[in-house]
């Protein structure tokens, strides 16, 4: 093990917000002069009294925000290593090409023959995320992951509604990500959840135990929350069928699996793809995502509506589909991304994607067991594209919880894995390495887990002091929480204007 | 091509340490029944060059805003965004960090995305704002479901909500179970007669889908002597010159964030905005930032009131959003930094002084009329047409206009969109085309 230093890796919070800079009167922005008479907007209906926004020069907004891109970690930045975010590369020439004029220049009410470009990409985009699912249909309109999976299941519920069967709940396995249940009570279901068994992998006469008529479906991850793959999945998406549910495939670990199997081969009716995840798209500070969903034959005709169809004169939308739940978007979902993951997949093609998911698991796996002595896995199963850890061990010995460990890590100069997720999991490490890094990376972020854990015992006060090297230290989130402050306010206190 | 680094070295030293003698070995638990026994149907990988190429092809097939003048709104519309907005919200190190789960190596995004949350509160007169929702349409999903009570769970919604809007929310409310019902606007605004038993929010949209300036304050009257709460539909653009909602007795202020920072993008992304007064804070959704300070009493932010969220409070949570629109709501904050008070509210001048020429212009084509020809409007023009507009629509391209949008359920309606680009000459040459075109100039056939 080599020992590291603390490394700063950021700028200094050394300023205040943009209201306190700039002087009144003072403007950045400007407009060609016009020729038009002013407007007679009715006395009754304007404004008294103007918003207070920041009144700065365009340097002072360089300078302030430059600075606040100094106080931020991101993959380009360092390593990343957050469990179930898949926090990898984005390639430069997406971002690029993605704000060429004629992506970013085009408005959604554009008569179709002005937008074949688009169209095209969106249907190809379309067809090329069926093959790597195994689905027949898919929308690409859902703005994030989450919103695809309340399309999955507002899907869902017409499938049933169509067949007369009133259905009430959705089973979900324990260390789902929480977006699945709050999705099934946005889709009007009740969420029951599915214990995992000793393997860490769904509890298979559990599952047959829940089962019954009420049943509308169940939402997995395969590889699952856990990292691990569902060696059973062929027995579950069965016995969800038998009992006239259908299987939702929650597309979060679709990375780890791409040219090796597809949901649909697994008996998956509906999947839903992050395209930050798999296909490389920036996270952009959480957002924005894109979310689209594939689905088998039996369920295109609840697709939401537009689509995109390819006619023998090119491209058009289609609107009126009455089968269809509606629209989950306001216009066709966050095209600037849907260009970027397309991008991704033409890079990549069929070997380089496989390629993806190989170098995925392997540095997974090559991690896991460079931390096996200090933070052994928790599952003996062998992990696929990320592995979860516990400090529980470290926490008995020394008292130093995951979030102590966490910090240090932050003063030796790598951002963190996720910590406390899954919730099932004690003292919970969760680590996604992505195929994106090198095994110097790996190296080093494995040493620097393993200097905090020494330390843990040897000098306790490094990790409970811990981040140092951060432009803030540890901050009182209980505070925030119990005095609200949710915009800035002078000094004075004053309400807004 | 891939982004991997290892050599055929680092696999082998690497599968050593693994314990195992292949790739392959490392996806055995894969049960052979479910394996693919065949590489993806999809092309060869290509070179970056090869991707270029092909992709600019496709974005030549497009014909953009700057080729045909943009009259097309209707929540999204053609603004200019300075440059500093690309420069600075695509730095990377805000593009690809993540929800800022650390928040001692996240203050970056943290803090701008405070002054964004400051920014809407000021623009809209509300008291709180949420960092971002994922459009306006999905916005006024989650704002109704923030209204929906045991016994309340209809929603009362104007004729002059735009139908896009009123579609989504009907997509969500059949899982939400709100029960969407619409009142009608002979006089292109109003507020309903009546207000029924069991509501749990009356919508409105100021400016409405007809740009016609609605009397919020009335409604919100109606709506809070029948026990209901009023979410008011904004255009941002318009708070420089128009009373906001917060001045309008709005419980809820929902909009349409698009027009500062982000590009058209054929409508994603972009911006959805939300805000509240302080006592419904705890049921809003998405992330909310916080100010706080650190051990040594430094100020500094973290994502806050997290027990509403679902990775906390899973099916109980408030709504299932989880990622935001982080990198828009940054690209706005610092477009808005750019306008300041002063410029916005010389933005907006200059939208609607270039709707009410339009106005006139138009209505002065032969067979064109207003819609509501006595209702003052703001930025967005309704005319009824002699034609169906989607075809009128279609000659102007050949003309070089987007001349707008026309209205899903009034086939005839054409509403046009003004921003402060428009310049004079381009409304005079769009009401001259409109007239060739109605009048079967130069049309063959």
């Amino acid at each position: 093990m080599k020992r590291g230093a603390p490394v700063r890796t950021q700028g200094p919070a050394d300023g205040g917000t943009i209201f306190e800079e700039g002087a009144p009167g003072r403007r950045a922005s400007s407009f060609a002069p016009s020729d038009l008479p002013p407007a007679l907007v009715p006395e009754s209906h304007r404004r008294a009294t103007p918003p207070r926004l920041p009144e700065v020069a365009e340097i002072d907004i360089v300078r302030h925000y430059t600075r606040l891109s100094q106080m931020n970690h991101g993959v380009d930045t360092g390593f990343y290593p957050l469990g179930s975010c898949s926090m990898k590369y984005n390639p430069k020439v997406a971002e690029v090409l993605a704000q060429a004029p004629g992506f970013a220049r085009i408005h959604p009410a554009q008569p179709d023959r002005t937008v074949q470009g688009t169209l095209e990409l969106m249907w190809r985009l379309e067809r090329a995320l069926c093959e790597i699912t195994g689905m027949a249909r898919a929308t690409l309109q859902p703005p994030a992951g989450a919103c695809g999976e309340l399309t999955g299941l507002l899907m869902m519920r017409a499938y049933h509604g169509d067949r007369g069967d009133e259905r009430e709940t959705v089973l979900i396995p324990a260390a789902a990500h929480g977006t699945n249940p709050a999705s099934v009570r946005s889709g009007g279901y009740r969420a029951v959840t599915v214990p995992a068994d000793a393997r860490g992998l769904v509890d298979v006469a559990a599952l047959r135990d829940a089962l019954d008529g009420r049943v509308a479906g169940l939402m997995l991850t395969n590889p699952n929350t856990l990292g691990l793959f569902e060696r059973d999945i062929r027995t579950i998406t069965d016995l969800v069928h038998e009992a006239g549910g259908l299987v939702y495939y929650d597309g979060a670990n679709l990375n780890a699996i791409m040219g090796r199997t597809r949901p649909g081969d697994m008996g998956f009716d509906i999947v839903h793809i992050n395209t930050h995840k798999t296909f490389a798209t920036p996270h952009g500070g959480g957002g924005p995502g894109a979310g689209p969903v594939g689905v088998v034959e039996d369920l295109v005709p609840y697709l939401p509506v537009p689509r995109v169809e390819r006619t023998d004169d090119g491209y058009r939308t289609e609107d009126d589909v009455p089968s269809s739940i509606g629209r989950m978007h306001g216009f066709h979902g966050n095209v600037g991304i849907l260009v970027r993951a397309y991008i991704y997949v033409l890079l990549h093609g069929a070997d380089g994607l496989a390629r993806v998911s190989d170098h995925a698991v392997l540095n997974a796996n090559y991690l896991a067991a460079l931390l096996r002595d200090v933070f052994p896995p928790v599952y003996d199963e062998r992990p696929m594209h990320e592995f979860v850890s516990s400090a529980r061990d470290l926490k008995a010995a020394t008292g130093m919880r995951a979030t102590d460990v966490a910090k240090r890590v932050i003063d030796l100069g790598f951002h963190p894995s996720t910590v406390y997720f899954p919730l099932v999991v004690e003292e919970a490490l969760m680590v996604e390495p992505t195929e994106t890094e090198s095994r110097a990376t790996l190296e080093r972020f494995a040493d620097a887990l393993a200097q905090a854990a020494e330390e843990a015992a040897s000098d306790p006060d490094l990790l409970r002091e811990a981040p140092i090297t951060t432009p803030v230290r540890r901050l009182d989130e209980v505070r925030a929480a119990r005095e609200l402050r949710l915009s800035w306010r002078p000094a004075d206190g004053a309400a807004p204007a | 091509m891939d982004f991997t680094p290892h050599t055929p070295a680092d696999v082998a030293a690497m599968l050593a340490v693994v314990g195992v003698d292949s790739v392959d070995a490392l996806f055995a638990q894969i049960p052979e029944d479910v394996r693919l026994d065949r590489a993806l149907d999809l092309p060869p990988g290509a070179a970056e060059a090869e991707v270029a190429g092909a992709l600019l092809r496709l974005a030549a097939r497009n014909r953009t805003v700057d080729e045909l003048v943009c009259f097309a709104a209707g929540g999204v519309s053609d603004h200019y965004v300075p440059a500093l907005v690309g420069g600075l919200a695509g730095r990377s190190e805000f593009a690809t960090s993540y929800t800022p789960y650390q928040p001692e190596l996240s203050q970056g995004v943290l803090q701008a995305l405070f002054e964004f949350q400051t920014m809407i509160v000021e623009l809209t007169g509300m008291e709180a704002a949420n960092a971002s929702l994922y459009d306006g349409a999905t916005a006024l999903a989650e704002a109704v479901a923030m209204t929906l009570t045991a016994d309340r769970r209809t929603v009362l919604v104007s004729g002059g909500v735009d139908p896009r809007l009123v579609a989504t929310l009907r997509t969500y409310s059949a899982g939400t179970g709100a029960r969407v019902e619409t009142w009608e606007v002979p006089a292109g605004h109003g507020a309903p007669d009546a207000i029924p038993g069991g509501t749990a929010a009356v919508v409105l949209q100021h400016p409405n889908v007809y740009g016609v300036l609605e009397d919020v304050r009335a409604a919100a009257a109606a709506a809070h002597e029948a026990g209901a709460r009023l979410i008011q539909i904004f255009d941002p653009v318009s708070l420089g010159v128009l009373a906001p909602p917060g001045d309008l007795d709005a419980d809820l202020a929902v909009g349409e964030g698009q027009p500062f920072g982000s590009q058209l993008q054929f409508g994603g992304p972009n911006l959805g905005l939300l805000a509240c007064r302080m006592a419904d804070v705890r049921k809003m959704p998405g992330r909310i930032v916080g100010e706080t300070v650190d051990l040594d009493g430094r100020t500094g932010y973290v994502l806050t009131l997290q027990a509403r969220e679902q990775h906390i409070r899973r099916e109980k949570a408030t709504s299932n959003i989880c990622t935001n629109q982080t990198l828009m709501a940054l690209a706005a904050t610092i477009h808005l930094a750019w306008l300041g008070p002063e410029g916005l509210r010389e933005q907006g001048e200059r939208c609607a002084a270039a709707a009410a020429y339009a106005a006139d212009r138009l209505a002065g084509v032969p067979g064109v009329t207003r819609r509501f020809p006595d209702a003052p409007i703001f930025r967005d023009v309704a005319l009824v047409l002699p034609r169906d507009a989607d075809e009128v629509i279609d000659r102007l391209v050949d003309r070089g206009f987007l001349a707008g949008v026309a209205h899903p359920q009034e086939p005839t309606t054409l509403i046009v969109g003004l921003t402060e680009r428009r310049t004079r000459a381009e409304i005079d040459a769009l009401a001259d085309a409109t007239a060739e075109v109605l009048a079967g100039v130069g049309i063959a056939g």
